[in-house]
């Protein structure tokens, strides 16, 4: 250890604070003109944290299911009595169900219908909801030898999520849409408009960009649209729903307060471009030179 | 540590390691419950748990032991806050320094006054903490933030400082007293 005067010692001492603190302003300036370096460090750290929040859930989430069970069992009579009921009105839909099917399959048969790839997708476990204040955002634990990739989406059982952002040796970070940096192209299912979902960092997304005089009602549902290729058409978003102040906002179909398992969809290529326009040839026989600068231009 | 005049024998390796565990405690207690908070326990109002928890600790432990929160432990303690949150790195170790500095200049008086005193320094401090976090995020974004995220986080930590500080208290005379090693 190298031995300094006492004054020398003193002022060392009293320069430190000044100089982290310039250190942190640095920092944040730095995280604004090259994100990829924080970036980098947050998927590092999450990589490492990752099996430590898997090991701290386990208690928490026996817990909870304890805490499930005796509400369920307080609640039982009243549950029964409610699917009961429930059960007879889903019965009635299925008859519907079924017979919509029957009638679609046969109308797809009489059209020659292509029918929709079957999509890969893997199931993760949130383990850490990692928004903090002003960001909303869940962390996925994920196997070492996943195939998640970025801009893949994440869906729980009944509606979008959001996107995969970051992706780590064994975690992935999902910005929700309900998160401010989040825009979605969206759908509404009856009126067909399009309109883009921008998160608010509160529950509910605002309706942005809507056609003049669409006037999306009250609980209908908004599915995605296919149209900046980030997304498949058809996914559910969830239900319009109008603020105190007459704003159009989304209540989200899935539970993005209380995610526990999301499944990324790998929607590929296939998935995520539109189809190519009518009338556009694959370039074969051009000559050389020309076929290269024609193949350097496509997209893909 | 040891300023008592006297001969007495070399300490002992188990005397030194209890010394520098004592000494550790302040820093580790706040990094652990920190990644703790960020963990996904389902406890409601955990986004701003944290940060009403890192600024209990680095304003308690400025004031009362200095030496066991360091400059550069407040920094880390401020970037790791970042890394586990989504906000723009060295905001929060921006803020934990500045209010390491205020508590560190009126240590002299703060230590000295009752406990209503010095939870009203940290009220000061809290808020203070929350309006700059506020007003960087918004400039950052470059929009009209909603206060109400921060206004809530402000209110937990106030809230909470009692009950965190009974339990600073209770370290601070024994699990991070080195002295009494």
């Amino acid at each position: 250890m190298i031995r300094l005067s006492i004054q020398a010692r003193q002022a060392l001492a009293r320069l430190t604070v000044p100089v982290l603190i310039v250190g942190s302003v640095g920092l944040l300036l730095l995280g604004r003109a090259a994100p990829a370096v924080p970036e980098r460090a947050r998927v590092a750290l999450s990589d490492g944290l990752a099996p430590l929040y898997s090991a701290v859930e386990q208690p928490f989430w026996a817990l909870r299911d304890a805490a499930v069970f005796l509400r369920d069992a307080w609640g039982m009579r009243a549950e029964n009595a409610r699917l009961r009921a429930e059960n007879e009105r889903l019965r009635h839909w299925y008859d519907v169900a079924m017979a919509l099917d029957a009638e679609n399959a046969e109308l797809k048969a009489n059209l020659h219908w292509v029918p929709d790839p079957s999509l890969s997708f893997v199931t993760a476990r949130v383990v850490a909801d990692a928004g903090g204040v002003y960001a909303r955002s869940v962390l996925l634990a994920i196997g070492p030898h996943h195939r998640v990739q970025r801009g893949q989406i994440a869906l729980d059982a009944s509606g979008l999520v959001g996107r995969v952002t970051e992706v780590g040796a064994r975690s992935a970070r999902v910005l929700l849409i309900t998160d401010m940096n989040s825009r979605i192209p969206v759908r509404l299912e009856q009126s067909r408009a399009r309109a883009i979902l921008a998160g608010q960092n509160g529950p509910y997304p605002r309706l942005l960009y809507l056609p003049d005089g669409v006037h999306p009602a009250e609980g209908e549902r908004v599915v995605t649209s296919a149209d900046a290729s980030a997304f498949p058409a058809g996914l559910p978003v969830g239900t319009v729903h109008y603020s105190a102040a007459g704003v159009p906002e989304i209540d989200p179909a899935a539970n993005l307060e209380r995610l526990e398992l999301v499944r990324i969809f790998d929607y590929g290529f296939g998935g995520i471009t539109p189809p190519e326009a009518p009338g556009h040839m694959p370039v074969a026989a051009l000559p050389e030179g020309t076929a290269a600068l024609a193949s350097s231009e496509r997209p893909f | 540590m040891d300023r008592k005049p006297g001969i007495r024998p070399r300490p002992t390796l188990w005397h030194r390691l209890d010394v520098a565990s004592r000494f550790l405690f302040p820093g580790l207690l706040t990094a652990g419950v920190l990644v703790l908070l960020s963990a996904p326990i389902g406890v409601p109002g955990q986004a701003q748990m944290q940060p009403a928890w890192a600024l209990a600790s680095v304003y308690f432990w400025s004031i009362y032991r200095p030496a066991s929160m360091p400059a550069w432990a407040v920094f880390a303690t401020g970037l790791l806050l970042d890394l586990l949150a989504q906000g723009p790195v060295g905001l929060f170790a921006l803020i934990l320094l500045l209010v390491h500095a205020l508590a560190m200049g009126n240590r002299r008086v703060l230590a000295r006054q009752g406990f209503f005193s010095v939870w009203a320094g940290f009220v000061a401090v809290a808020a203070g903490a929350a309006a700059l976090e506020w007003a960087v995020n918004a400039v950052f974004a470059w929009h009209w933030l909603a206060p109400w995220p921060g206004l809530f986080e402000f209110a937990v930590a106030v809230g909470a400082y009692p009950l965190l500080a009974s339990g600073f208290i209770r370290a601070h005379q024994g699990r991070a007293a080195p002295e009494q090693a």
